[in-house]
């Protein structure tokens, strides 16, 4: 792994490598050059399969990361490639033309976090919400309380316990 | 930066458009109340219908798994009378196995429109009492007898399968004492129903009436 890694370096921008597991490494690349990495990886370095593609909303720093993963199966290692995007103007070069099956991927991003993907089959298409309005529920703004108690008809009733209270209470009575 | 599509108006139903023989397939009515046949004689057939009751195989939720072991050997519901059927059409018993989501409540509503009356509903788990651990998820609706009647709830996360039979057993004692009145109540409150479902049905896209 280290050579495909000193191999990469010499031809890409990489920003951080580290080893998760025996089999497990992952890498943070830049917006510009994700397709073109993938490509190398998939076409030199036998990193042949997309196993996911995911997002994580980190609104504190007001940008989400998304991680493909690949997989190689001659040697078993699986390499995740990090890339940071903008999260107001979210928007990522599509790969479906790599993996065909990126494009569900890229659908479910569209809708769950609204990270737009030009040019991906069907990413207008709905995914799992019909006819969803609101903002995409995934982003760490979307307030589900609200939304839930405003939509849906809670039924009255409903009792929250401070876990650690109540087990005080219940393990220790004598102390209150 | 303006997220979602704006809601679809539906000007063209699945119903328009036909030609005047095939308008009859679809019904235009809404549900009507069935009055009975006298007393004795609905005595008499709900008898009947609680020793025969179908249900409809259409897993909505994760309690679903919890139906396969009482067909199995072990608990075995065919010695009470209950059997699973593969459409609406020949059921009489609606299963809502756990949460149900905004996609999943669609179909339900469209099944039990389907189904004959008389029909039952038994909701297991806490999801269709009250939303359970996802009462406040933006996708799970909190509770169900606000979209179709219930009339057995069984709780649980999830009810094993004694509590299943046992759930049963409570509707078929409410169905001899005549008070297993589902249908009925949905045809005298179907706008209430109706207004419920779509408030969360955001792109109604079917007939109000289907059947």
């Amino acid at each position: 792994m280290n050579e495909i890694m000193e191999q990469l370096k010499q031809i890409f921008k990489l920003n951080e490598f580290n080893q998760e597991r025996e089999d497990l490494y992952f890498i943070t690349a830049e917006k510009e050059q994700l397709v073109s990495l993938l490509t190398h990886l998939r076409d030199i370095h036998q990193f042949t399969s997309l196993i996911f593609l995911q997002a994580v909303d980190y609104i504190e720093d007001n940008l989400f990361q998304l991680t493909y993963m690949t997989h190689n199966y001659d040697k078993h290692i699986s390499l995740g490639i990090r890339v940071k995007i903008d999260r107001q103007a979210a928007e990522m070069s599509s790969i479906h033309h790599l993996w065909e099956h990126a494009e569900t991927f890229q659908r479910e991003l569209k809708e769950l976090f609204g990270i737009d993907f030009p040019g991906s089959p069907g990413i207008d298409s709905g995914f799992v919400l019909e006819g969803w309005e609101d903002i995409p529920p995934m982003r760490k703004d979307f307030d589900t309380v609200k939304y839930a108690e405003k939509t849906f008809f809670p039924r009255p009733g409903r009792k929250t316990h401070d876990p650690a209270e109540y087990m005080k209470n219940k393990l220790y009575p004598e102390n209150n | 930066m303006i997220f979602g599509k704006k809601r679809k108006v539906v000007t063209k139903l699945e119903n328009d458009g036909l030609k005047a023989e095939e308008k009859e397939l679809f019904c235009d009515l809404p549900p009507r109340t069935y009055k009975g046949l006298g007393k004795y004689v609905e005595k008499f057939l709900n008898w009947a219908r609680a020793n025969s009751l179908w249900i409809l195989g259409f897993g909505t939720g994760c309690g679903a798994i919890e139906l396969r072991p009482l067909m199995t050997a072990r608990y075995d519901m065919f010695r009470y009378g209950i059997a699973p059927r593969p459409t609406p059409r020949q059921s009489s018993v609606f299963i809502i196995g756990g949460y149900a989501s905004i996609k999943t409540i669609k179909r339900i509503v469209r099944s039990y429109e389907q189904m004959q009356s008389p029909k039952f509903v038994i909701a297991l788990g806490s999801c269709t009492i009250n939303g359970g651990m996802y009462w406040d998820s933006y996708n799970t609706v909190n509770r169900i007898d606000y979209y179709i009647p219930v009339d057995i709830y069984i709780a649980g996360c999830m009810p094993r399968p004694e509590a299943i039979i046992a759930g049963f057993e409570a509707l078929k004692k409410r169905i001899i004492a005549g008070k297993a009145e589902g249908a009925n109540k949905y045809a005298e409150n179907f706008s209430w129903y109706k207004a419920n479902q779509k408030k969360i049905i955001k792109d109604w896209n079917m007939p109000d009436y289907n059947w």
